[in-house]
């Protein structure tokens, strides 16, 4: 005979089990670990809500503070591996294996522990793999997740951070697993329902708000000369050259330049309205004078940022808000929306090699991926044309029946040809090559791909691989803008005329732009408190960002 | 401290009149240059003082590119270096170079 | 001296907080007015740096020199915030001490610091611990002669150190929002006395307790200025005109003054119970204010204007 109900029958048991810890749905900060040991089965696959930006940080304490005697050998699969306690259950013993997408700021012990066997790795992923797989070979027998606020009934309020938590409760909730969330406060009536209360078996009200570290905010005030000057580049030779009005823009210092140029040297450009008008973004607080300048129609946010809250309020005819009026992020659908309905990903690397493969991962550090390779890549499941995707299509084209001809997803790296302390970005090898034999990990970290990278802008130029023709053109094309980097000192001068003379490299002055021009006077904002002014006092950045 | 320093010798003189100038701050990542309107107008020199030791061929091969893109004869280049990247002080010897044309 | 090559050459929109200190100098001033005294082709550098591997600057880090403010004859001296924080050396110091010994000879209209520094080069510590003494010295001696020492104060290092002891002896100071005056720095006070005492790297903090508008307020700087470099200029002129004397009646004055200010606001714990004790309706609203609102808040606050000093 058959068992269909084997799944569902455990995780009844499963709540049943903890509801002995519970009122109702409802359990105190100071019983997660009894309700963790409860629930728990060694060997579960478990979803700890770590994102890019929400951390459910109470139930990461508490579940590295369970019993390894009782829980042990846990498969993590989360996005982010972002807090101590994240590895802290690995080295106890608590969990064993582990699928994942990024490890920023535990990139260098991840490495370490890695090295040390102390985790099983399943792979590094992307986020739409790990979130595609949560529904296929990776679906989690508990999830445990973070929001703002749930009433009695487990209706959950996530705040502007909606970030993973649809999607983990998707596969988690209509797949018989067990859904704990964690919420800063027990309320009458939520302010919106973004997870419904039959997906939610317990809530705890947490010790202390979950933390969320401000990721995206770029002081103008930092912001040099080289970086207004490539932004510059990017602007007249990229944004206008192809006509670029949906896109993506990565954290760096060179992206937030463009956005503070939008409104200075974009609009003596005349360009307002025809490029960057709808973004898949986070809420970027160097967007605010171009939104105020009328430059942006619409963004979706994968998450949101510390201090835009009431700014994005105030502003729903641009960002997608709720019946309540704050700010609905999800990461699954504006990474889709950054794969599929942006024209172009721009954003910036650490390492670019002579093929144009860029990695951000150094020596001791395995930083994970993000998103960045779903959006920086050129995805060939796209059907919709659009000036910017067939333009890019026919520089790219060299054979095959033009009746057949598709675009080009435009994927541009923003890079300076050398980064902090004088490291050069652009290298014979990658590091992450050697990263990948010493930890003996089967695919090497690649962030970008040579073959879906279109463009590599630096202060020298901007390099057009759409436009190279065999290898050597393209290795040309790249040593032809790195500059001062040994990479750019052993290029060949005359070959790199002739790219020039073809259009594959365009210099500054190629372009019309002289990089005197390429004056701090032309951001629309100067520091943090411009940004301020200019969302007329709705932005409240974080105390480390002040100077006032 | 390391010191270098390169002569060059020039096609032209650089024009105007402007008898010294300086641009710049000797900061981290950042660099001062003196420019002197002293040399005889088909020479240039360049002197620097770095902290960074070993980057001797970065530094001839960024001096080799301004001396052949602004021809600065007659200039007396002093630099004050404080761990600049390349593109920098590219970008300060063509600021230097104005400011003496002015 | 070209100079250095401005943001911008227009004083109504260079940044005082941008601008460097020969940039501030040569806008500040009239135009074409500005003659320096050692410039950087004199290479006075210091001779010490060197011994540690650091690097030196031609002017060492201070642009002194003499110019004309509305036709007025003025001597000027400038730190440099980004070379060492500003920081007070032996030639820095020496500069400066020479340019007031100077005053009593020249007399000008008056003398102007803008001030930008972190305190004293812990690498030439001697010199520069006597540069500050001498420094203060010279400052009485020009005042005492008749010479307004007027204080400028609005760069990313602030003025810290015995840079903010030797603002406490100028006839007086303009501040703007992103300055700050005080002699313990941020991290010098954590170190000290811990996180929870103050935490350095709550800026917020940082800026409600040492920041342009917290002096103004107290009166401990006498006029507030928007971040430009001709905001600058109209309070140099400004304060210059109403510098008070330098005699017994002000010294005693500025006795009362500051003894009152302990007795009166000694048991607040945050700047903000200071700015409610001295009348600021939301006193929560002040970091936020605009030049102008915050100019009618000063206004309305009783200690912020005194004859003392």
């Amino acid at each position: 005979m058959t068992e269909w109900r084997g799944e569902r029958n455990d995780r009844d048991a499963r709540v049943q089990a903890g509801r002995v810890h519970a009122d109702g749905k409802v359990v105190p900060a100071g019983s997660v670990v009894d309700l963790l040991e409860a629930i728990l089965r060694p060997g579960d696959r478990v979803c700890l809500e770590g994102d890019n930006q929400k951390q459910a940080d109470c139930l990461a304490r508490g579940l590295a503070a369970c019993d390894p005697a009782k829980i042990h050998d846990l498969h993590m699969v989360q996005s982010g591996i972002v807090l101590p306690e994240h590895l802290d259950v690995f080295e106890t013993g608590i969990a064993k294996r582990l699928d994942y997408s990024y490890s920023g700021p535990q990139g260098a012990r991840i490495a370490r522990m890695l090295y040390g066997g102390q985790i099983q790795l399943g792979a590094v992923h992307t986020y739409l793999e790990l979130f595609a797989r949560y529904f296929v070979d990776l679906t989690p027998n508990v999830a445990l997740i973070a929001g703002v606020s749930a009433d009695r009934d487990g209706n959950l309020y996530t705040g502007p951070n909606t970030e993973d938590t649809p999607t983990v409760v998707e596969a988690t909730a209509f797949k018989n697993g067990v859904v704990i969330a964690q919420v800063n406060q027990i309320v009458e009536k939520v302010p919106r329902v973004d997870i419904p209360g039959d997906r939610i078996d317990f809530v705890v009200e947490a010790d202390t708000p979950f933390y969320v570290e401000p990721l995206f905010t770029r002081d103008p005030a930092a912001m040099t000369e080289t970086q207004i000057l490539i932004a510059m580049m990017a602007i007249k030779g990229i944004y206008a050259e192809y006509g670029i009005r949906r896109l993506n823009h990565g954290i760096g210092f060179g992206t937030a330049a463009i956005e503070l140029l939008l409104p200075t040297y974009g609009e003596k450009l005349g360009l307002k309205g025809k490029i960057a008008t709808h973004w898949a973004l986070n809420p970027h607080p160097t967007l605010i004078p171009a939104i105020e300048s009328g430059w942006v129609k619409q963004i979706h946010c994968f998450g949101s940022e510390v201090g835009m809250d009431r700014y994005i309020r105030e502003r729903p005819d641009i960002f997608f808000t709720g019946a309540d009026g704050s700010l609905r992020s999800n990461r699954a659908f504006c990474q889709t929306a950054g794969l599929y309905a942006c024209d172009m990903f721009i954003g910036a690397t650490l390492q670019i090699d002579l093929m144009g493969h860029s990695s951000t991962i150094t020596q001791s550090r395995v930083a994970g991926f993000g998103g960045a390779p779903n959006m920086g890549s050129d995805p060939h499941g796209r059907r919709h044309p659009s000036d910017a995707w067939m333009k890019a299509g026919r520089e790219g084209q060299i054979v095959g029946d033009p009746a057949l001809m598709r675009g080009r997803k435009l994927v541009v790296q923003l890079v300076e040809t050398f980064g902090e302390k004088l490291v050069p970005t652009f290298v014979e090898k990658l590091d992450a090559l050697e990263l990948a034999r010493k930890i003996g990990l089967e695919l090497a970290p690649v962030m970008i791909y040579a073959d879906d990278v279109t463009h590599i802008v630096t202060e020298e130029g901007i390099a057009n691989l759409l436009l190279c023709r065999d290898a050597d053109d393209r290795e040309q094309a790249i040593r032809g803008v790195a500059g001062y980097t040994e990479v750019g000192r052993g290029r060949d001068r005359a070959k790199v005329e002739e790219l020039r003379a073809r259009g594959i490299i365009r210099r500054p002055e190629d372009l019309g732009i002289e990089p005197l021009d390429a004056d701090r006077a032309l951001l629309a904002a100067k520091s943090i408190k411009d940004l301020v002014h200019w969302s007329g006092g709705l932005y409240e950045p974080p105390a480390k960002f002040r100077n006032w | 401290m390391e010191t270098l320093t390169f002569r060059h010798t020039t096609k032209k003189p650089l024009p105007g009149s402007v008898p010294n100038a300086i641009t710049g701050v000797v900061a981290s990542g950042n660099l001062e240059i003196l420019l002197e309107r002293v040399l005889p107008p088909d020479a240039c020199e360049v002197a620097i003082e770095t902290p960074i030791a070993g980057y001797g061929v970065v530094w001839e091969a960024v001096v080799a590119d301004f001396v052949a893109r602004a021809q600065p004869g007659g200039l007396r280049i002093s630099i004050n270096d404080g761990g600049a990247r390349p593109d920098t002080v590219s970008l300060r010897l063509l600021q230097g170079a104005r400011l003496m044309e002015a | 001296m070209a100079g250095n090559r401005a943001a911008s050459a227009d004083p109504d929109a260079l940044s005082w907080y941008e601008a460097t200190a020969r940039q501030r100098v040569v806008a500040l001033a009239d135009p074409g007015s500005v003659r320096e005294f050692l410039p950087p082709t004199e290479r006075r550098m210091s001779p010490h740096l060197p011994l540690f591997d650091l690097p030196r600057a031609f002017d060492d880090g201070i642009v002194v020199g003499r110019a004309t403010l509305d036709g007025k004859p003025v001597l000027i001296a400038a730190q440099e915030g980004r070379f060492m924080g500003g920081a007070f050396g032996e030639i820095h110091g020496a500069k400066l001490v020479g340019l007031l010994r100077a005053a009593i000879e020249l007399k000008p209209a008056a003398v102007l610091i803008l001030f930008d520094t972190g305190g004293v080069r812990l690498q030439e510590a001697n010199a520069g611990e006597t540069a500050i003494a001498e420094t203060m010295r010279a400052i009485v001696d020009a005042r005492a002669a008749g010479i307004p020492v007027i204080g400028l104060i609005g760069g990313r290092a602030g003025c810290y150190g015995g840079g903010g002891l030797i603002a406490g002896t100028c006839s007086r100071l303009a501040v703007s929002e992103g300055g700050r005056i005080s002699v313990s720095g941020p991290e010098v006070i954590e170190t000290n006395k811990g996180a929870e005492e103050f935490d350095s790297r709550d800026r917020a903090l940082v800026w409600r307790t040492m920041g342009g508008k917290h002096r103004r307020l107290i009166g401990g700087a006498d006029a507030f200025c928007a971040d430009t470099v001709a905001a600058f200029r109209r309070a140099a002129l400004d304060l210059i005109g109403r510098a008070p004397a330098f005699d017994l009646d002000t010294l005693e004055a500025e006795q009362a003054r500051l003894e009152s200010r302990i007795e009166r606001f000694g048991d607040c714990r945050d700047a903000t119970d200071v700015w409610a004790r001295l009348g600021v309706n939301d006193p929560d609203s002040v970091p936020a204010m605009d030049t102008r609102a915050f100019d009618e808040t000063v206004a309305r606050v009783r200690e912020a204007n005194h004859d003392a000093r």
